[in-house]
């Protein structure tokens, strides 16, 4: 079990524009191992949800392989991804990507439609989430009835609550205030510490950053 | 797992009803006129071929093609009445009555160009024969007067004070005393009197028709067969129903023809219309299908749930067209009916058949509409959609 949760190995990826080919990724490699708090930082536009995505498997490298929760994902196929990503991996999103017409409870309870997890036990599971970030007493609000720190929250309570063991984090105080941040990157920051979740988070704000075990700067598709 | 995903549908539909709303009313309005189009013929199927029961057969000339253009003398008759297979009265009468129908012109109520009207000289039996019909009003003609009564739409298009009232038919003053109902056929459209009056009034010797009540269904060749061979009748047997179905045909297909053209074209729009509303539906909502992308959820689940919106509005519109066309039973519209010429009022008529006939078509342009933004919703690349701008 010393495999890493993640890794990128002599990964490439490029978008074509027209025919220009335009390079995010040139070679680079990751290793995450599993039960790390990452924080990748570097600028806009510099590739940083373009890793994310690689790693959950919505998108393809251009070369190279990327491992991740113990299949090689880079080859999978279609099906067996969404399958995979459904157990595996929890998505925060910088826009929270809530339901507008769903409840709290309701959002939360979406990825577990995809497991075989009969009624009840979603919503202990669903009320379990809610209970971890704080928000018991809004199940049945609406996303827009919630602030943007608490939508966010029912984002994270989403994202773990089929208990996967990689959380991918997009950006996820980039919508909020200092307060609001701070209350969200303390929740991160339990999840890893007293759940044990391997956390792969991109951002460009340093104090977000911060609560991290490890930061690492990206530009130009490259370490630095 | 269905229960979330039925209300996910259902809340978008809502959230979006301002949009909906529209949609959903241009679908409705698009069955509503299919609907009315089966309606339509529903009464006018009820009015003509209702009219003819399958135990009756209708004698008429050979070549006449109608009771107006037909005739039958005296002494044919009386060896019709003769014939086995006919049934009786319990008074021991047969039930073949012949009868001389003439077209009046009458002012209707309320318009101002007058219509025709169909009378007919018949005997009292005749409501023995015609189940249909029942006297609702007054009492029947005495035999031998010019009492005559009246169908239940003459009464309300053309003689709403009736009763009581005289009509000149032919050289005599008539008297109305009667109003009978037949049940939304085209004997409604109709007055009845005394045969030998009528003919007397308008100076005629010979019937227009004859009309067989059957002693038994079975009866029908053994008639046929007894007039066919006697050479001294050449007449026509028809069952009635055939011939009253006969007469419709024209003016069903006529109706039909020019219903369904207009309900196509509507229906043309109708589907571009939902498929508009839900290229929206799709468009604002393209980071949420990443999102349950992302998430796990298959492009076949994205497919079904936009799909389920767009029944979702069609079943709206059917269910609103029914409710439309529950009201339209109570309308009645008049025609010229082409076999004789004369007014014939029905009534839209509802049937279970044309309700399935309006939700499927309601369901199958709302499908056709959102094939397309469902399967673009479908196809959408995860990466891009979940890089759309927000909602
Ligand atoms: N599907 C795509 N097609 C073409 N270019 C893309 C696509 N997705 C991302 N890019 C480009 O790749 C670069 C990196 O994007 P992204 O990973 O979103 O950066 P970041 O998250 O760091 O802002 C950007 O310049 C972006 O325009
Ligand atoms: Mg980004």
């Amino acid at each position: 079990m010393n495999q890493p949760a993640i890794e990128f190995r002599r990964v490439t990826k490029s978008y074509f524009r027209g025919n220009q080919e335009v390079p995010i990724l040139r070679d680079f490699n990751l290793s995450i191992p599993a039960g790390r708090f990452l924080a990748v930082m570097g600028p806009s536009g510099s590739g940083k949800t373009t890793i994310l995505n690689l790693v959950a498997g919505l998108d393809r490298p251009t070369s190279g392989t990327i491992h991740a929760a113990g299949v090689t994902v880079s080859q999978q196929r279609e099906s067996e991804l969404a399958r995979w990503r459904a157990r595996h991996i929890g998505f925060v999103f910088q826009f929270y990507n809530l339901i507008p017409v769903l409840t709290a409870a309701e959002n939360v309870e979406l990825p577990l439609l995809l497991s075989t997890l009969a009624k009840r036990e979603r919503t202990t599971h669903v009320q379990a989430a809610l209970g971890l970030v704080g928000l018991s007493d809004r199940l049945h609000h609406y996303p827009r009835q919630l602030s943007g720190g608490q939508e966010q929250r029912v984002g994270i309570a989403r994202a773990i609550v089929s208990d996967p063991t990689i959380l991918l984090a997009d950006e996820p105080t980039g919508n909020l205030d200092r307060s609001a941040a701070e209350a969200v990157m303390a929740l991160l920051t339990r999840l890893h510490l007293e759940l044990k979740k391997t956390i792969l988070m991109v951002t460009h704000d340093p104090r977000a950053a911060d609560y991290a075990q490890e930061i690492l700067h990206f530009d130009k598709g490259t370490v630095s | 797992m269905m229960k979330l995903l039925w209300s996910y549908s259902v809340r978008n539909v809502w959230v979006r009803s301002s949009t909906n709303v529209l949609t959903v009313a241009g679908l409705a309005l698009v069955s509503l006129v299919l609907l009315a189009v089966l309606m339509l013929g529903n009464g006018l199927n009820r009015a003509l071929i209702e009219s003819g029961s399958t135990d009756n057969i209708l004698l008429l000339r050979k070549g006449a093609t109608t009771e107006i253009a037909s005739g039958i003398y005296r002494d044919q008759a009386h060896i019709i009445k003769t014939l086995a297979g006919i049934a009786q009265t319990s008074a021991g009468e047969p039930l073949a009555i012949p009868e001389l129908v003439v077209l009046i012109s009458l002012k209707k109520a309320g318009a101002e160009s007058p219509a025709n009207v169909v009378v007919r000289g018949t005997h009292p039996n005749t409501f023995a024969m015609r189940p249909q019909a029942t006297l609702t009003q007054g009492h029947l003609w005495q035999r031998g007067t010019t009492e005559i009564v009246i169908g239940a739409q003459i009464a309300k298009r053309f003689l709403p004070g009736g009763f009581g009232a005289h009509l000149r038919i032919g050289k005599r003053e008539w008297q109305v005393v009667g109003v009978f109902d037949a049940q939304g056929t085209a004997f409604d459209s109709e007055i009845w009197g005394d045969v030998d009056q009528l003919m007397a009034a308008y100076g005629r010797d010979s019937y227009s028709s004859l009309t067989v009540h059957l002693a038994h269904p079975t009866a029908f060749q053994q008639l046929d067969e007894a007039i066919g061979t006697d050479t001294r009748l050449l007449l026509q047997v028809k069952r009635e129903r055939d011939y009253y179905r006969e007469k419709s045909i024209t003016m069903a297909t006529f109706i039909r023809l020019l219903g369904l053209t207009f309900t196509g074209i509507f229906a043309f729009g109708a589907i571009l219309g939902g498929t508009m509303t839900m290229y929206g539906a799709v468009a604002s909502r393209t980071r949420e299908i990443g999102m349950l992308r992302a998430l796990g959820f298959s492009s076949a689940a994205i497919l079904a749930s936009f799909l389920c919106e767009s029944l979702l509005i069609g079943a709206l519109s059917g269910l609103l067209a029914i409710g439309g066309g529950t009201a339209l039973q109570f309308v009645t519209l008049s025609t010229m009916n082409f076999s004789t010429f004369s007014e014939l009022a029905f009534r839209l008529t509802l049937t279970p058949v044309s309700i399935l006939i309006t939700l499927a078509f309601a369901l199958g342009i709302s499908l056709l509409g959102g094939i397309p933004p469902a399967l673009r919703a479908a196809r959408l690349p995860v990466t891009s959609a979940l890089r759309a701008p927000g909602q």
